[in-house]
């Protein structure tokens, strides 16, 4: 086979790839998983610390 | 171990307060040779303030120092908070930051000295590429590593975008930069004739879809819904909107090079792949802006969600007419003329600026230990100042440019032009003032940010430590 022809292949398994993306993303058993991670940003920030010095800094 | 862990805010921190000085900077730099541009005379005879030396730098400036340190400051932030992990080896994340500011100063040197590559976004002489290159090595072992050593099963939209930016750049650099020294200061392509300049538009044009689309989409993602206070419109749609745009991006470059001697079908492909574009671009966009579905009220008292939504608004106009100038009966008009750097403007001022400050916005009070900015107003007053100035700036481009299209491509009935370039150029004149104003007030917009931020951080925690949050 020629160059063409598996450029032609590739492009339709691209294709198919690509559908099949989009049909997993809407498929409704990640509905959950999905929820889950939209949720990550809206999480309280994280607790301070106060520095107590230098002695004392957790930063390391 | 896992009880004392804490966020490493001090990179985001050294990052974040360079975005703002480097965009003052560089956009200092652009009105300057925007003034050039009505008075010649403002380069004083030197060849370090000539227009051609300064517009390299202008860019630069803008999006790999301004632009760069807010996807590095916003990266490191982002990907510590959505993986509940501090940064991975918190001394090559220093390294990134000395490292990238290094090459933003050798940047500022060689290019009003005239050291060039001479490729439009890819201007740095070798020794600098290099460097360029061992400092991106590092960022991704850091990001990668931080994704690796996470704490929660998902990886989180706005990290794949970051990682998408992240390898593509590495890709784009080093094979666009190949080239062969022939000293310190001087290297010559590997590429020759069309070839290059195929190599270089493939650059030039992911440079926009992967640095300043994608990197900013992750900021989009995480910031939009933190400020908003609601998650994402559609998760599922960004998981598309993600594969679709990078599988798409990739191929559009060709349409920098219409009607000139590459292949045909090169220009055609080019054209297609950015039209298809135009799916993507605005399901992103979409999704960003309906994140506020339900909450619109948000927008009459957040300046800081003003200034995303406008952000999105402006990326949903310009990836609208990147693919409509990317019609060659359309390039044909567009090109090489203004519209092209109002265009470009409408992108970068109005949607990469304005993303960025007010995801900046967001982030600095929370890594300087304050609840928020300083001046609310302030930020208002930075909204009202700077849009204006996009609207100027992109609107005065747009009329100008369409108007040189139209001059140049006039013919007499006998088949001569109807206008001498420099009629052109004359007419263009009130255009450059209009545009000189657009971008003052830009810069006086981010003028106020600096004066804001500086407040923010003196009343604010420089040391400021968080604790990393226990996974849900």
């Amino acid at each position: 086979m020629d160059a063409g022809t598996w450029r032609g292949i590739f492009t339709v398994v691209m294709l198919l790839l690509f559908v099949g993306i989009c049909i997993w993303a809407y498929s409704s058993r990640r509905r959950s998983d999905f929820d889950e991670a939209a949720r990550l940003p809206l999480e309280p920030d994280g607790e301070s610390i106060p520095p107590a010095g230098d002695a004392g800094r957790t930063e390391h | 171990m896992e009880k004392s862990q804490t966020y490493n805010d001090t990179v985001v921190r050294q990052f974040a307060v360079m975005t703002v000085v480097w965009g003052i900077v560089g956009m200092a730099v652009g009105v300057l040779i925007a003034a050039q541009l009505i008075w010649p005379s403002l380069n004083m005879d030197l060849p370090w303030l000539h227009f051609g030396r300064l517009r390299p730098l202008h860019t630069n400036a803008v999006i790999f120092a301004f632009g760069g340190c807010a996807l590095f400051a916003t990266s490191y932030y982002v990907v510590q908070r959505t993986c509940h992990v501090r940064l991975f080896a918190g001394p090559l994340a220093a390294f990134t930051f000395w490292g990238w500011q290094l090459v933003i100063v050798l940047a500022a040197v060689t290019l009003p000295l005239g050291l060039t590559q001479g490729k439009e976004y890819a201007e740095l002489i070798w020794p600098i590429d290099v460097l360029i290159t061992v400092v991106w090595v590092a960022y991704a072992i850091v990001f990668f590593g931080t994704i690796a050593t996470r704490r929660v099963k998902h990886i989180y939209v706005a990290n794949w975008f970051y990682a998408a930016f992240i390898i593509t750049v590495a890709l784009l650099h080093v094979v666009n930069s190949l080239a062969i020294p022939v000293g310190a200061l001087q290297s010559y392509p590997i590429y020759a004739g069309v070839v290059d300049a195929m190599v270089q538009w493939w650059y030039g044009h992911n440079a926009v879809g992967f640095f300043l689309t994608a990197g900013f989409l992750g900021m989009m993602y995480y910031f939009v819904p933190k400020q908003a206070g609601r998650p994402v419109y559609s998760y599922r749609l960004s998981v598309v909107h993600f594969w679709a745009l990078i599988s798409i991006y990739m191929w559009a470059g060709p349409h920098h090079l219409h009607y000139t001697t590459l292949p045909d079908w090169a220009q055609s492909l080019g054209m297609v792949f950015s039209l298809m574009l135009l799916a993507p671009s605005w399901g992103g966009m979409i999704n960003g802006i309906m994140t506020l579905s339900g909450a619109w009220h948000k927008l009459r008292s957040d300046p800081i969600l003003k200034f995303m939504i406008v952000s999105l608004s402006f990326y949903g106009m310009s990836t609208f007419e990147g693919p409509m100038m990317s019609i060659k009966t359309v390039n044909a008009l567009s090109h090489y003329t203004d519209w092209t750097i109002g265009h470009v403007h409408s992108g970068a001022l109005g949607w990469v600026a304005m993303i960025s400050m007010g995801s900046l916005y967001t982030l600095v009070p929370r890594v300087f230990g304050r609840e928020s900015m300083y001046s609310e107003k302030a930020i208002d007053l930075h909204f009202w100042v700077s849009t204006i100035g996009v609207v100027l700036y992109i609107a005065s481009m747009w009329i100008a440019g369409v108007m040189q299209g139209l001059m140049w491509r006039a013919v007499n009935v006998d088949g001569t032009l109807t206008y001498s370039f420099i009629e052109s150029l004359k007419a263009t004149y009130p255009y450059y003032g209009v545009r000189l104003l657009g971008g003052s007030l830009f810069l006086v917009g981010t003028l106020i940010m600096a004066w804001n931020v500086w407040k923010t951080i003196a009343g604010g925690e420089r040391n400021a430590v968080q604790a990393v949050t226990e996974p849900a």
